[in-house]
């Protein structure tokens, strides 16, 4: 019992009903929230300690033993992503300070993003199938709220997409967990797996696998990613960056637990499949990206890039790749939510997403602009940057794989997005200063700072990164022996 | 606008709302260990609120009852997650709670459980958002 794994989830949630009680003192809204996220990190820090020294950290909600009752998992997965969970909302509350604007914090903003929060803590610790998908709706039912908060046309054009698509697929996946419920006979992820390997993964199990591999494909935006670039490109930056870092990334999450947990032992059938997805949508993303002649849209198709990026690592399957994919998940966070905040600030000045219509900024922003510069040299995997060592370890695992295409596709890929960014670095900031420092729409004060801690950090990530590689190296390890899971949630007790 | 007649609505749902608040109470409190309980018991609340905004309407309800729903869904989920905290600073297992068995004077030998508090709370939060969703689909029109 450690009651340390429940508070990432209850910190934001309580800190937010305390907000939603409290509605018009904005100046509390933001002490309070940007305190919780801090407390959050610290937390997760704490546990990611006692995770390296004692294995998984288990909570058995109200007491009752493991396959009856909800158990709260803390592996060293869970931990990594709730730290930077943590860290990245912390920055974007920051931005948010400087650009949300009033109208916006009065409409419950910040307790939507702690909502939000809670839904994403949950779904990394929980250990119970059903809970997952609660922690997925609370998660979405916030961003349904988020992304259409503001109520412009846009947004409500592509909120509405947003929420039919999201709603389908928590239809298929209450479906298909009613299917494994049946089957199995309970909802706790340690035992299923205990009961999987039985039973084997044979017969109805296998489509039951698929349609979960469905369902957190539309979340995540593996291949069906097309809801994406329009919905995260609608609501103002600092939305558009907690969703493109966090959300892709919890459904990114719930397909690599699921898969290394329950269903891992046709690797065959389930994980060729992941890496063939993952190939497809790595290739589609980089095309959008390529294309695009706007700042949101190419930001957005970079977001299906890295998450195919992520799941050609984890098909991989070894050592090595889930190392590459676990350290990649934490690089992106960072650098997806670092891109776009800039990306958002460079529209916020010039007011139009347009990069036909911007040029020469670096004149007038020249932080900006090389922030911007270390954000898509990161993301292309530049030495000492932190997207290297991700890159470097999921191309090995894949090679080692034997799915030479599927690396392949990642370097390709990788070049395709480096020249998608560049298109903007070198259109919006180069060239002849056309825009005057009166002409600006809006001033960049209090935004730099958060864009600016993003910056450092996947600096630090990429230099430091034989400081945190026995955290990652442990996290994929716990992937690949279920094991160790297993024995940490149903314990002494014999498996009924 | 034409005003309405609809005195004998009105003088229903007086005395109805109020046998419906009643159930909706008896419903709460026999949870546990027969149908009900703070979910169901909200709902039944929320119901006999509604039939009063439909027979009389949003304003005078909302400034008679002074309360602001939001506000009140977030107190309920708030004492609900705080049972559970509770459980946390007493060093149990988030959530856990107890229950002891007391001779209370006219009720006799009566259970009392630290999860009616938890229920409290669901109850609330259920009246909270449910008024909310009505009152904001009743307010389209302005």
């Amino acid at each position: 019992m450690n009651n340390l794994v429940v508070l990432p989830i209850i910190i934001p949630l309580i800190t937010g009903l305390v907000l939603a009680i409290f509605n018009r003192q904005i100046r509390l809204h933001r002490l309070l929230s940007l305190l919780a996220t801090l407390s959050i990190s610290v937390v997760a820090i704490l546990l990611m300690n006692q995770v390296a020294i004692d294995g998984p950290q288990i909570l058995q909600l109200g007491n009752w033993e493991a396959p009856f009752g909800i158990s709260l998992v803390a592996d060293m997965l869970s931990a990594i992503l709730v730290l930077t969970t943590g860290i990245v909302v912390s920055c974007c509350l920051l931005y948010a300070f400087a650009s949300i604007g009033r109208e916006r914090e009065l409409k419950y903003f910040y307790p939507l993003v702690l909502f939000l929060l809670t839904g994403v803590n949950g779904s990394f610790l929980t250990g119970d199938i059903f809970n997952l998908f609660v922690c997925f709706e609370v998660m979405l039912v916030a961003s349904y709220v988020l992304i259409s908060l503001g109520g412009t046309k846009l947004q409500l054009r592509e909120s509405f997409k947003y929420i039919l698509v999201n709603l389908i697929s928590s239809f298929l996946f209450l479906v298909s967990i009613a299917y494994l419920y049946g089957m199995l006979g309970s909802l706790n992820m340690a035992h299923l797996s205990a009961r999987v390997a039985e039973a084997g993964q044979v017969g109805l199990l296998i489509p039951v696998s698929i349609l979960f591999l469905i369902v957190f494909s539309i979340k995540a935006g593996l291949l069906l990613f097309y809801w994406l670039p329009g919905s995260y490109s609608a609501p103002p930056a600092v939305i558009g960056a907690i969703f493109a870092a966090l959300l892709t990334k919890v459904g990114a999450y719930a397909i690599i637990r699921i898969f290394s947990l329950i269903f891992y032992h046709d690797p065959q059938i389930t994980h060729s499949l992941i890496g063939i997805l993952a190939g497809i949508s790595m290739l589609l993303g980089a095309i959008g990206a390529v294309a695009y002649w706007d700042i949101k849209r190419i930001l957005t198709y970079n977001v299906i890039i890295s998450i195919g990026l992520i799941l050609a690592g984890f098909a991989s399957f070894n050592q090595i790749g889930l190392t590459g994919s676990v350290y990649y998940i934490v690089h992106d966070m960072l650098v997806k939510a670092l891109i776009f905040l800039a990306g958002g600030t460079v529209i916020y000045v010039t007011g139009t997403s347009k990069i036909r219509e911007i040029s020469g900024l670096i004149q007038l922003h020249p932080q900006l602009g090389w922030m911007f510069f270390i954000g898509t040299l990161s993301l292309a995997g530049i030495p000492p940057l932190s997207g290297f060592v991700g890159k470097v370890l999921i191309t090995g695992g894949t090679f080692q794989a034997d799915y030479f295409w599927l690396g392949g596709i990642g370097l390709l890929t990788s070049l395709m997005a480096l020249y998608s960014l560049m298109k903007i670095f070198m259109n919006c900031f180069w060239g002849n200063t056309e825009l005057t420092p009166e002409m600006e729409k809006g001033s960049t004060r209090g935004l730099l700072f958060p864009i600016g801690i993003l910056a450092a950090l996947t600096f630090l990530l990429g230099l430091g990164a034989e400081g945190i590689y026995q955290y990652v190296e442990l996290a994929a390890k716990g992937l690949l022996d279920p094991g160790i899971y297993i024995g940490a949630v149903l314990g002494s007790n014999p498996i009924p | 606008m034409k005003k309405s007649n609809d005195v004998i609505l009105r003088t229903v749902a007086k005395v109805a709302s109020v046998i419906i608040f009643t159930f909706a109470i008896n419903l709460f409190f026999s949870g546990h260990h027969n149908p009900g309980g703070g979910f169901i018991g909200g709902l039944a609340f929320a119901a006999g609120l509604t039939l009063l905004f439909l027979s009389y309407d949003i304003a005078s309800v909302y400034n008679n009852s002074m309360l602001d729903f939001k506000v009140l869904g977030a107190v309920g989920v708030l004492i609900a997650v705080l049972t559970g905290v509770a459980a946390m600073v007493l060093g149990k297992s988030f959530l856990t709670h107890n229950v002891a068995r007391i001779n209370l004077p006219l009720f006799g030998a009566t259970q009392l459980a630290t999860s009616v508090i938890f229920d409290i709370g669901v109850a609330l939060a259920v009246i909270g958002t449910a008024v909310t969703i009505i009152m904001s689909i009743g307010n389209d029109r302005q």
